[in-house]
């Protein structure tokens, strides 16, 4: 990989990370007035910032650095208590946060530096922040920041943790300078890898007056730096110099033995090195003495350039005991690391490409099932029947992969209900519920839009203003509650609220007007409900630009239909509105009824079928039959899809319901239930309609998913057409 | 006491000449001071010009101290730490009761 290829890569990780670290910031931010103690909020929110300015310096991208640097020093206020969380402030943060996300997303799309838009907004954003600034510190670092310095923050960073710095041992080499390398580029540059907490020059080196060649580099520089990089970027820093240089780096929490390599390596007298890494906090004083005498064989490791980090611990049992101090304490470190990454990023394509293989998997065992049974091999079969069963917990794992907790998802409308409560002028507060209850990531992605319009018509709708709530003796504040929980294999996420429900008589007159329904149907209180979902439907009079242009709620339920959802209405007038919605856990496992059409085999969605029946055999030349007195029309899925066949002495219809109309798919078998993982075909099929994807029969053979929505369209826009 | 205004860059082009110009000022007289405010650029090179001046007034037992430093100056010396060193005589003498 060449190095802009890595560069490019690393960018992209970058955008992913800081992504994730401002959505989490956002979360935090609006739950900070809730907390009684928000301390470690603050701590995460300082944290998110923070990387993400490390990491931007890093790319060299100054105004997200620039920027991100103000919101900093405004959180480290907050921090250290001189500030106080107040909803004024987390006002400000949030468009701040929010001008970061448009940075990151701008440098997604291939934006390096910010347009005069950007900057424009930035600054307007500073200046609102200013107030916040306080004390002379924050602005005073801000402009240092500005014109370029990196010392004002690397200053303000002392206190970190000096055992999990990287230190290095530079001593450029004596040509440096005449070869136009100066080493306090380089330094400046290494402060852009992460945070200097420590710095000393040393100029031992340097020779009385009349020895002295003031073209030569004569400084050897003690850094004890803190960063995230690995060891090849800080490393690649020194790229340029270092075949005639000195350059040592020493990982975080390396032994105290490798520390004391590192000093008798250096030029310098041990004495002076020695006290220079117990100021900077590297080594304790009785770490060194117990270090320094002890190392017997010192030649072996004076080789000057020879890299100290790669050859580990020396001799003597002193020295071994402090190295294994030295060690557990590292190990402990390491325990500690391993809680904090517990996740792994995967490619999400990784994982289909597992799935499917597993389900590929499942299919090959029912084949060799099929074949044992064809064998009457009662060994095999038994044999078979385990593998079988491991290969289903195995899917049911891989499966679980995919499973995430919606929480993350819910938790995004927090900044959704302040927002537009504040537009509404209403006062509304999310309670979520039942977080962690996980779901298919396909599934995740699906969910977001429905919701979001749900939640913006129930605070539009549903919740009444603060006037009509009091008059009715409700309190002031509204509530909304997302919650979530599993229910026999599917996900339930209710969306209520306690705002005044639907309005029975209101919806009817409205259906009525809208020619939905004939005035004077008797429908149950259901139907009712249900009625808000018709195309075109709106009760509201006055249509705000949130919600109610009588696009949406049909939308929602088309949306959820599309993932084998359903939504169901509960209301109680008065006291406010539940919307259910449930989903399948996963849209990559389908229950479907394998039905047969002449050679060919075909799975209807099982969630679509309403009931099965037989054809009569008088109905041959019509497209329609009578099911009970009701007009059933029928579509012949062999003559949809040209499948050659003999009219079988049978035949079958499968009532399918599309949005309350009912057809009829007339096949030759149904042969039974059928639980299937869904494979996506080929892009070459990519244009065949009515077909949602495929899947293999334990004997090998290809059955097709019908897509049961789209064909039922497909056959009446050509009946029309016709 | 004698006093010395470095002006410009102090920097690998220019480090030859104020060598021979600052050891000069060294032999001026016993008490001396350098003005650093019109320096506009400092380099490795020139801070080890300041750091070889330092040490020679040391060893002839003479008070050389720096003042009135540049912006430019006193970011080089924060980057490096030798603020101490090379910075205002306050802190000079501190750091030399201490040593």
């Amino acid at each position: 990989m060449s190095f802009d290829e890595e560069m490019q890569a690393a960018l992209v990780t970058f955008v992913i990370e800081s992504q994730e670290l401002l959505q989490a910031m956002e979360a935090d931010l609006i739950s900070l007035e809730q907390h009684e103690d928000p301390s470690a909020t603050i701590a995460s929110i300082f944290r998110a910032a923070h990387t993400i300015k490390g990491s931007a310096g890093l790319f060299g991208l100054e105004h997200i650095v620039r920027f991100t640097h103000v919101v900093e020093s405004v959180l480290d206020t907050l921090r250290n208590g001189s500030l106080s969380v107040s909803t004024g402030l987390i006002a400000i943060l949030l468009p701040c946060r929010d001008h970061i996300a448009l940075l990151i997303q701008a440098l997604a799309e291939g934006q390096q530096t910010e347009d005069t838009a950007q900057a424009q907004r930035g600054k307007s954003l500073l200046e609102k922040l200013r107030p916040y600034l306080g004390d002379a510190k924050g602005l005073a670092t801000m402009q240092a920041t500005q014109s370029g310095s990196v010392v004002g923050m690397a200053r303000s960073h002392e206190g970190a943790l000096q055992a999990g710095n990287w230190h290095l041992s530079l001593r450029f080499g004596a040509n440096s300078l005449r070869n136009g390398m100066d080493p306090f580029s380089f330094i400046r540059y290494l402060a852009t890898l992460g945070t200097i907490v420590s710095i000393n020059t040393l100029t031992d080196a340097m020779p009385e007056a009349a020895d002295m060649d003031p073209e030569t580099s004569y400084l050897g520089f003690e850094i004890d730096l803190q960063s995230d990089a690995d060891k090849a970027a800080i490393e690649d820093v020194f790229e340029f110099v270092r075949e005639d240089s000195l350059i040592q780096v020493l990982p975080p929490n390396s032994s105290i033995a490798e520390y004391i390599q590192l000093i008798q390596s250096l030029p310098e007298s041990e004495l002076r090195l020695g006290e220079i890494f117990v100021n900077t906090g590297v080594l304790t004083q009785s770490e060194l003495d117990t270090g320094l005498p002890q190392q017997a064989n010192p030649e072996a490791v004076i080789a000057q350039n020879k890299p100290v980090a790669s050859s580990v611990g020396v001799t003597t049992s002193t020295v071994q005991s402090a190295n294994d101090a030295a060690q557990d304490k590292q190990k402990l470190n390491k325990g500690n690391k391993s809680l904090e990454n517990q996740s792994i990023r995967v490619d999400s394509e990784k994982l289909d490409q597992l799935i499917d293989l597993v389900g590929e998997l499942v299919i090959s065992c029912a084949a060799a099932n099929l074949r044992a049974v064809q064998l009457h091999d009662s060994k095999l079969l038994e044999t078979n029947a385990k593998i079988l069963g491991l290969v289903e917990e195995v899917r049911d794992s891989t499966l679980k992969l995919r499973m995430v907790p919606i929480g993350s998802t819910f938790s995004r409308f927090q900044r959704v209900v302040r927002d537009v409560s504040a537009e509404l002028d209403k006062d509304i507060s999310l309670v979520i519920t039942g977080g962690d209850t996980e779901v298919d990531k396909s599934v995740i992605e699906h969910i977001a839009d429905p919701l979001m319009h749900l939640i913006r018509n129930a605070m539009d709708h549903g919740i009444e203003s603060a006037a009509v709530r009091a008059e009715r003796g409700k309190p002031a504040k509204g509530t909304l509650k997302l919650n979530a929980y599993h229910e026999s294999g599917t996900i339930v996420i209710e969306v209520s609220d306690d705002g005044a429900g639907l309005n029975r008589e209101r919806i009817l007159a409205k259906a009525i007007e809208r020619g939905l329904i004939q005035s004077g149907t008797n429908l149950s209180e259901k139907e009712i409900y249900a009625l808000i979902f018709e195309p075109g439907f709106s009760t509201v009079e006055q249509v705000s630009n949130l919600s109610g242009r009588g696009v949406g709620m049909d939308v929602v339920k088309q949306n959820i239909a599309a993932m084998r959802g359903v939504i169901e209405i509960v209301s109680v007038p008065g006291e406010g509105m539940t919307l259910r919605i449930r989903l399948p856990l996963t849209l990559a496992i389908i229950d479907g009824f394998l039905v047969g059409v002449g050679e060919s085999f075909f799975v209807v969605p099982q969630d679509r079928i309403v009931e099965c029946v037989e054809l009569p055999k008088t109905n041959k030349p019509y497209e329609f039959m009578n099911l009970r007195g009701e007009l059933l029309p029928f579509i012949r899925l062999g003559s949809v899809f040209n499948i050659k066949h003999e009219t079988a002495k049978r035949e079958n219809v499968v009532v399918v319901d599309v949005a309350g109309q009912k057809t009829g798919l007339v096949v030759d078998q149904l042969i039974g239930e059928f639980q299937t993982v869904i494979k996506p075909l080929g892009k070459l099929f990519n244009h065949v309609q009515g077909i949602g994807g495929s899947t293999i029969l334990g004997s090998g053979e290809v059955a097709l998913i019908i897509d049961v929505p789209v064909l039922v369209n497909y056959k009446s826009q050509r009946e029309k057409a016709a | 006491m004698q006093t010395l205004d470095i002006k410009g860059e102090m920097t690998i082009y220019t480090a030859a000449e104020q060598k021979i110009q600052l050891l000069a000022f060294i032999e001026s007289g016993q008490e001396l001071c350098c003005n650093l405010a019109e320096v506009s650029e400092l380099d490795t090179a020139g801070t080890q010009l300041l750091i070889l001046a330092k040490q020679e007034a040391a060893w002839a037992d003479k008070k050389l101290s720096f003042v009135k430093h540049s912006k430019v100056v006193l970011e080089v010396l924060a980057l490096v730490n030798l603020t101490e060193l090379l910075g205002d005589p306050l802190v000079l003498n501190v750091v030399e009761h201490s040593s």
